[in-house]
């Protein structure tokens, strides 16, 4: 075999290695997708009831609550960005990253200063390398996030936004995660948690009561607080940026794998244009050896014919 | 009035239960309160206890209750918790040797979620 067309062998079979790979990941990212999305299903009803209760307490009392005011001058904000642990998965996490850098510049533009904190070894990384400075950070469960881990996640942001500003607090909680759209369209979004704006909240609400077939624009009821409604909305913020956060962590995990599977099913399509290549490379490299030595013997039997038939003279 | 109400009981992972009763009984920071159809719109913060329900159907089902939350309105009552768990769902003997640790280590919090857990379970 000539060394031209081992050379192309050699690399059909690593790029064909290559392919298996890529594909077993694909399928992986798939069935991990539907399992994730079926997860944010599945914390959708109290994502609406506590939603709905927030409005409620929030329309219907009016009880001023640090944290459904803003601060006049608002000095700090937090950020939380959802990265994931592993990449592989295209451009999910500069996306999310690029959306948090966008999201911070603008804070700081309006004079506030930023305190990050970061889920996911790929943003620790990012920013460590960087060397800018992170507030917290966690790792180790971005593929199944359960309500404990935002619980985690969500208890020093709680901490720090009842904190007083000058202890280090802060007055706005911004949150930038994938919001996941659909298997193909998974967008990175910023979005402020706290202090509620409650037009908004009406907003999700209305959104998911109509999705869950509730008329639009529904009237709240009045009503009764049990023991009043400082208590209920003392109980009841921590709660919703808990669910809010185990929500953005779910969809973000949903989103990573889609974006994985995309990732890998390119990644698989251009391995196997790679091998068709190849192996036509390799079909032309085989002929032309064939040719070559097909004249090789052509012309060598041609030369020992002249010479017999020189020495018959 | 309406005869039954409807009743959602879900947990921050999952809807645990639903369907129509007649009565619900749940315990907010300040007593137990018990929700009839008709009942004034309410919304309340639960404490660890367990949460009864008596179905339409003369059922009645018992979840244990960890925090939360106990709205209703328009005849719709949900019951909101980090963490539900219907009594049929409960492992005595697990929650029991969990009592045990509880008590061994000293944590009051954990100590008082087993105990609701047993009273959940005890009473189905």
């Amino acid at each position: 075999m000539g060394a031209q067309l081992r050379v192309y062998k050699r690399r059909i079979r690593s790029v064909t290695a290559t392919k298996k790979i890529t594909k077993a990941m694909e399928m992986i990212a798939a069935s991990r997708v539907v399992k994730a999305q079926r997860k944010v299903a599945a914390s959708a009803p109290y994502a609406t009831e506590l939603t709905r209760a927030v409005s409620a307490v929030g329309t219907g009392s009016n009880t001023k609550h640090p944290l459904t005011t803003e601060a006049e001058t608002a000095t700090r904000a937090a950020v939380l960005l959802l990265t994931s642990d592993r990449g592989l998965a295209g451009a999910f996490n500069s996306n999310a990253i690029k959306a948090a850098e966008q999201l911070t510049a603008r804070l700081e533009a309006e004079g506030k200063e930023v305190d990050t904190y970061i889920v996911g070894r790929r943003g620790l990384a990012h920013y460590k390398f960087r060397e800018r400075e992170v507030a917290e950070s966690w790792s180790g469960f971005t593929d199944e996030p359960t309500y404990a881990d935002a619980k985690k996640v969500a208890g020093p942001l709680i901490e720090a936004i009842e904190k007083d500003t000058a202890e280090g607090g802060v007055d706005e909680l911004h949150i930038v995660f994938t919001e996941f759209v659909s298997m193909m369209t998974q967008t990175a979004l910023g979005d402020r948690l706290l202090p509620l704006s409650l037009d908004e909240v009406a907003k999700t609400e209305t959104s998911a009561a109509t999705a869950a077939g509730a008329p639009k624009g529904e009237i709240l009821p009045l009503y009764d607080f049990e023991p009043s409604a400082e208590d209920v909305l003392d109980a009841l913020l921590p709660r919703y940026v808990e669910s809010r956060v185990y929500n953005a962590l779910l969809q973000s995990a949903a989103s990573k794998h889609a974006a994985t599977r995309r990732a890998m099913k390119s990644a698989t399509d251009n391995a196997g244009e790679l091998i068709e290549t190849l192996s036509r490379l390799a079909n032309a490299a085989r002929q032309a050896e064939i040719t070559q030595e097909i004249s090789e013997i052509v012309g060598g039997s041609a030369a020992l014919a002249d010479a017999t038939a020189g020495s018959d003279r | 009035m309406a005869a039954e109400l409807h009743v959602a009981l879900v947990a921050a992972d999952r809807e645990v239960w639903s369907g129509e009763a007649t009565l619900v009984v749940a315990r907010t920071t300040s007593g137990d309160i018990g929700v009839m159809p008709g009942h004034q719109p309410l919304l309340g913060v639960l404490e660890s206890g367990p949460v009864t329900i008596r179905t339409s159907d003369g059922g009645t089902v018992v979840a244990a209750v960890h925090g939360g939350f106990i709205s209703f309105a328009d005849n719709k009552l949900s019951l909101l918790a980090e963490i539900a768990e219907l009594s049929d769902e409960i492992d005595v003997q697990r929650v029991e040797r969990e009592l045990e640790r509880a008590k061994a280590e000293g944590d009051a919090a954990a100590e008082r979620r087993a105990d609701v857990r047993l009273r959940a379970a005890a009473s189905r």
